[in-house]
């Protein structure tokens, strides 16, 4: 069948999202909102030059792309119907502002990356 | 909504000695009533009344132009589903004594335009249960000597040569989503069906589930263009009231759900295949 919208796109990232924010981003706000700032990790676990170096690592990168783009789609999406559910029109505008912010955040996270 | 409600106790409303309740009730008659009022009644307190039994003593004691929808009185034919507080329920399994002694409002199904007090118009959704085609579509195309499109001719000659099997795993794909009964009441649930009355909606897209899901069905493609449209499955946000005022048990979240992921297939395959084989 021809489809006339690509929903479908949206929903997949917002789901794939949903799992990520359920499964991981709990453990990374863990370590990083409260085990690193409260000092109760090892120093040497979080110094600039092991998670640097950590970093640099191809599978770490596609994990940090992974966890970060796909929790700013799922964030886009759940905004985007939510501006619906309290009565804010969902015209163009807000489309390009949720999700263009979640493409434009994911770019630059993916160039950050590559750089790194 | 807040209407005034107007205190029309009839005359032959039971002597105050006896305990009693008093059920508010929303009249309405488009064209000839300027807007909907409740109507107060005052009717004895029986602990093992259904919501419906109190109906019925309405209209045959109190007012005998009170409208609303009934038929099995036993939670099967779909016909009596209402507001009660706010809630969606079927009024043949609501009962008094869950509420007694404060006074009941009740109110027709939300989100649906008003045809009479309670009755309201079921139209809208007779249409959409159409489009998804609940029905089994080409039964025999699998079935042993079968198919697919036979005419009804060959349809008997293959019903003689073996029936179309289906194992208690086949069955248990869809079980649940057959017993819907239409009886809407996760229409009025439903914030999104509220906001956007073009919204396919839970019940109409359970039982399109519960054919695309049955081994003995060949109607996939016949239902995705009501399915996939925007105002199919994806108008949903996945609130899930509707699973929990279902009086079936049957779980209509979970069925858009399913049809996303079917829908989000569809959708992918139609950029990596090539246009013949779509």
């Amino acid at each position: 069948m021809r489809w006339k919208h690509h929903e479908p796109f949206f929903w997949s990232l917002f789901g794939a999202g949903g799992v990520i924010s359920a499964f991981c981003v709990p453990v990374m706000v863990l370590l990083t909102g409260f085990l690193l700032p409260l000092h109760l990790l090892p120093e040497a676990a979080y110094n600039y030059e092991s998670l640097h170096a950590l970093a640099q690592n191809l599978w770490v990168k596609g994990a940090i792309l992974v966890i970060v783009a796909l929790s700013l789609w799922h964030c886009a999406h759940r905004i985007f119907h939510g501006l619906h559910d309290v009565g804010v029109s969902t015209g163009p505008l807000a489309r390009t502002l949720t999700y263009g912010l979640a493409g434009l955040s994911s770019l630059a996270l993916l160039i950050l990356l590559l750089t790194l | 909504m807040t209407i005034p409600a107007t205190d029309n106790t009839s005359e032959t409303a039971p002597s105050k000695s006896e305990a009693g309740i008093t059920l508010e009730i929303l009249r309405y008659i488009p064209g000839t009533h300027s807007e909907p009022t409740f109507q107060r009644f005052e009717i004895p307190y029986v602990e093992d009344w259904s919501m419906l039994d109190a109906l019925g003593y309405i209209k045959d004691e109190l007012d005998s132009s009170l409208s609303y929808r009934w038929s099995c009185r036993m939670a099967v034919c779909g016909s009596c589903g209402m507001m009660f507080d706010g809630v969606p329920k079927l009024a043949c399994e609501t009962f008094l004594r869950d509420y007694y002694p404060r006074p009941i409002r009740v109110e027709p199904l939300e989100n649906f335009g008003i045809e009479r007090d309670l009755v309201i118009d079921q139209e809208p959704f007779l249409e959409k249960l159409e489009s998804v085609k609940p029905y089994i579509i080409d039964a025999m195309a699998n079935a042993p000597s079968g198919k697919p499109g036979a005419p009804a001719g060959h349809e008997r000659e293959t019903i003689q040569a073996g029936e179309n099997r289906q194992t208690p795993k086949e069955l248990a794909l869809f079980d649940q989503y057959s017993m819907c009964i239409n009886c809407l009441l996760c229409y009025s649930a439903c914030p999104q069906f509220g906001l956007n009355p073009a919204f396919l909606g839970p019940a109409a897209i359970s039982l399109a589930h519960r054919y695309n899901q049955d081994n003995r069905d060949q109607g996939n493609a016949d239902r995705a263009p009501a399915l996939n449209e925007e105002d199919g499955v994806w108008s949903c946000t996945f609130v899930g009231y509707c699973s929990e005022v279902c009086p079936k048990s049957v779980d209509p979240a979970s069925a858009i759900q399913q049809e996303k992921v079917r829908g989000a297939t569809d959708w992918a395959l139609s950029w990596l295949l090539p246009k013949g084989a779509r």
